[in-house]
């Protein structure tokens, strides 16, 4: 194990199937700048800088894996994904259906993701759920080091199209690039453990669609993902001091959903809180209620926190809307 | 070339230096942290956005982008609910929500985004309200050049030729995106292609208040009246402050010894990795990305302020111009002494 930044491990990872495939290349804006050191190894040819074109450039992407490639293509803010969503909407998660399983589409999309920094509602979104709607896109959101190089292996790896979302509190030089901007003077509520951690030597993919259980608990289940994963370990903490025994599940993969992990932690405390940054109302937290409320036999109580208005601009009402460790002990304590 | 009077030259002086104060004094609060997150500034296209708002008239609706502060500003924006919505303080413009990518002015008829080319299809629909009323009101889309390669700016253009709208799609080039030189990720020749549209269309100098003002005379009024039809214009500048504050490349020339310290380590590591690209290749890329910080110190130079610029080419009013300075400067301390002052009290209550 050595020890390495949610950043580094994503590059760190990239590198290692750079060199094992040289089918895989990177595509996207500035990644001359946000992507230096993976250009300086391999060269312009497998890392290459765009126009601020995301729908041309993403819908290029999608052929070029059609093509036998393996493009990880940049949206350098899942926000923009707006603009290029035909891609992925139309394209990208349909081919393979359409071709009637004969032709696969191993696609990834890389975007950062995520608030609590002071950018605005058009800059901070998760819109994971979003996306995990449509069938055909799987989705996948760190919360650490370790998971975050695995993981982006993973979805390299895998045939079929993968969002992966890294969030701009856990990946440093984004923090840096959007929030911070060089000052020392400015302070974001951002879990240590997410931005450092050790990693494997060598990086191995984790199986796509499983979850974990980051801690084991009797009386309450958090399902969680991202940073939020962090602020529910926070609560389970305080939560413990109060007798109160509480599971933590980071999902891992918004799509394919971990169903199983979800109704086996249910089954076991009966009290589920479903943890999400991203929009509350037909998202992934409905989901998980949807789950549990189709297994026969279980039941559970269910609590649901995520965020349910346009994300502020002003940093106090932003951190309110956005999942945070009061609110979740909050839900907890009347659950 | 109309004559300008220098009534007209002194007014779009205080037009711009009105924006570029209050945009120093938000520099200042960004630097002491009170200002999270981004912050875009429009310091360097003061002069595209003086020159061509002087010949707006209300009913005109006006489409930014990211870097929206001088237009509210110019447009008659109050100074002190701008500053309040860039604090995130529910007294500012709109009530600390937006911040200064999302400014809206419904009365003023004012939107800006973060979505790169957004304005293009903004300003269009202003228009076809316009036109659709019989009014003879206008709608100004400003832009990088960089969004010049977004398809839905392409689609605005073709839109508002084929529908003979009137909107002035008015892109301020400084040939950067972010870290990317546009020239490098841009196939032909703007002009051309904006021409191929069928939209007139001409490039003039961003730095010169009066060759905007000059440019934009006769053509917005011509847009107004009988059949309607968008223009464009092409209008070059720089960026001091780069990209937003911060700027990644800059820091490289503000702060060189921090800068590289942090990035030699894992970039030397890179080029020589036993694994990896062909080392002429990498060699070949690292150096691009070094001449790139090298070009970007071009931005800090002062040659092209378009400001500095108006005093250099009219020095015979360098009184009046004194006498602007010290009227704007004050009022925009005052302004932010006050605004400091009731945000000091409200977190000490």
């Amino acid at each position: 194990m050595r020890k390495m930044s949610f950043a580094d491990a994503i590059e760190s990872a990239l590198k290692q199937a750079m060199s094992e495939d040289p089918n895989v290349f990177l595509m996207g804006e500035d990644l001359h700048t946000f992507r230096v050191n993976i250009l300086a190894q391999f060269g312009n040819e497998r890392v290459q800088s765009t126009p601020i074109s995301e729908s041309a450039f993403l819908g290029a992407g999608v052929t070029a894996a059609m093509a036998g490639l393996r493009p990880v293509v940049e949206i350098m803010l899942i926000d923009f994904i707006g603009v290029a969503i035909d891609a992925l909407l139309n394209h990208a998660s349909k081919v393979y259906s359409f071709s009637g399983g004969k032709w696969n589409v191993p696609l990834v999309v890389r975007a950062s993701c995520g608030g609590g920094y002071g950018d605005g509602g058009q800059h901070e979104q998760s819109l994971w759920g979003w996306l995990a709607h449509i069938p055909g896109l799987n989705v996948v959101v760190p919360s650490n080091p370790a998971d975050a190089g695995q993981l982006m292996l993973s979805a390299i790896e895998a045939d079929h199209p993968v969002i992966y979302l890294e969030h701009k509190l856990l990946a440093d030089y984004w923090l840096d690039y959007m929030g911070t901007g060089g000052r020392e003077n400015v302070n974001f509520d951002v879990p240590q453990a997410g931005v450092q951690g050790l990693v494997p030597e060598k990086w191995e993919p984790l199986p796509v669609g499983k979850a974990i259980c980051l801690r084991e608990g009797s009386d309450l289940t958090f399902i969680s993902l991202g940073v939020s994963v962090h602020r529910c370990m926070e609560a389970a903490e305080i939560l413990a001091k109060e007798d109160f025994s509480t599971e933590v599940i980071d999902l891992r993969w918004v799509s394919p959903l971990d169903t199983r992990t979800i109704i086996k932690s249910a089954s076991k405390t009966k009290r589920v809180i479903v943890v999400d940054e991203d929009y509350l109302q037909f998202g992934l937290s409905g989901e998980i209620a949807a789950i549990l409320a189709e297994e026969n036999g279980l039941k559970c109580q269910f609590g649901r926190i995520g965020t349910e208005t346009t994300i502020p601009y002003n940093r106090h009402m932003e951190d309110n809307i956005l999942p945070n460790v009061k609110r979740i002990l909050e839900l907890a304590r009347k659950l | 070339m109309i004559l300008m009077q220098e009534r007209t030259i002194l007014e779009l002086y205080e037009a711009m230096l009105s924006s570029r104060s209050l945009e120093e004094a938000i520099t200042h609060l960004w630097n002491e942290g009170y200002i999270f997150g981004e912050m875009h500034l429009g310091i360097g296209e003061e002069a595209i956005i003086a020159g061509i708002l002087s010949h707006i008239i209300p009913g005109d609706a006006i489409a930014t982008d990211h870097r929206s502060t001088p237009p509210f500003v110019m447009r008659g924006v109050d100074p002190e609910a701008l500053l309040l919505e860039l604090l995130g303080h529910p007294k500012g413009l709109c009530s600390g929500m937006g911040g200064h990518m999302h400014l809206f002015s419904q009365d003023l008829l004012l939107t800006s985004s973060g979505i790169v080319g957004s304005s293009g299809p903004s300003a269009v629909g202003f228009a076809l309200a316009a036109k659709y009323r019989k009014t003879n009101n206008i709608a100004v889309a400003f832009f990088g050049e960089g969004a010049m390669n977004q398809g839905m700016l392409l689609e605005s253009l073709n839109l508002a030729a084929s529908m003979n709208l009137p909107v002035l799609f008015v892109c301020k080039d400084n040939n950067w995106a972010i870290t990317t030189q546009s020239n490098e990720v841009t196939g032909g020749v703007l002009l051309d292609r904006v021409q191929g549209f069928g939209i007139e269309a001409r490039e003039i100098d961003g730095s010169d208040v009066k060759a905007v003002w000059q440019a934009t005379k006769t053509a917005i009024p011509r847009m107004r009246g009988g059949k309607k039809s968008p223009y464009f214009i092409q209008a070059h500048c720089t960026h001091k402050e780069g990209h937003l504050l911060g700027d990644p490349l800059l820091r490289f020339h503000r702060a060189p010894k921090k800068e590289f310290g942090a990035v030699t380590g894992p970039l030397t590591k890179s080029v020589l990795h036993y694994k990896g690209g062909r080392i002429d290749k990498r060699i070949g890329s690292v150096a691009k990305v070094l001449s790139l910080i090298a070009k970007s110190r071009m931005q800090l130079s002062d040659s092209k302020d378009p400001i500095k610029r108006l005093e250099k080419d009219q020095t015979e009013l360098g009184k009046q111009f004194s006498q602007i300075q010290l009227a704007i400067q004050s009022e925009v301390d005052a302004l932010v002494t006050g605004v400091m002052n009731t945000l000091k009290q409200e977190v000490s209550q």
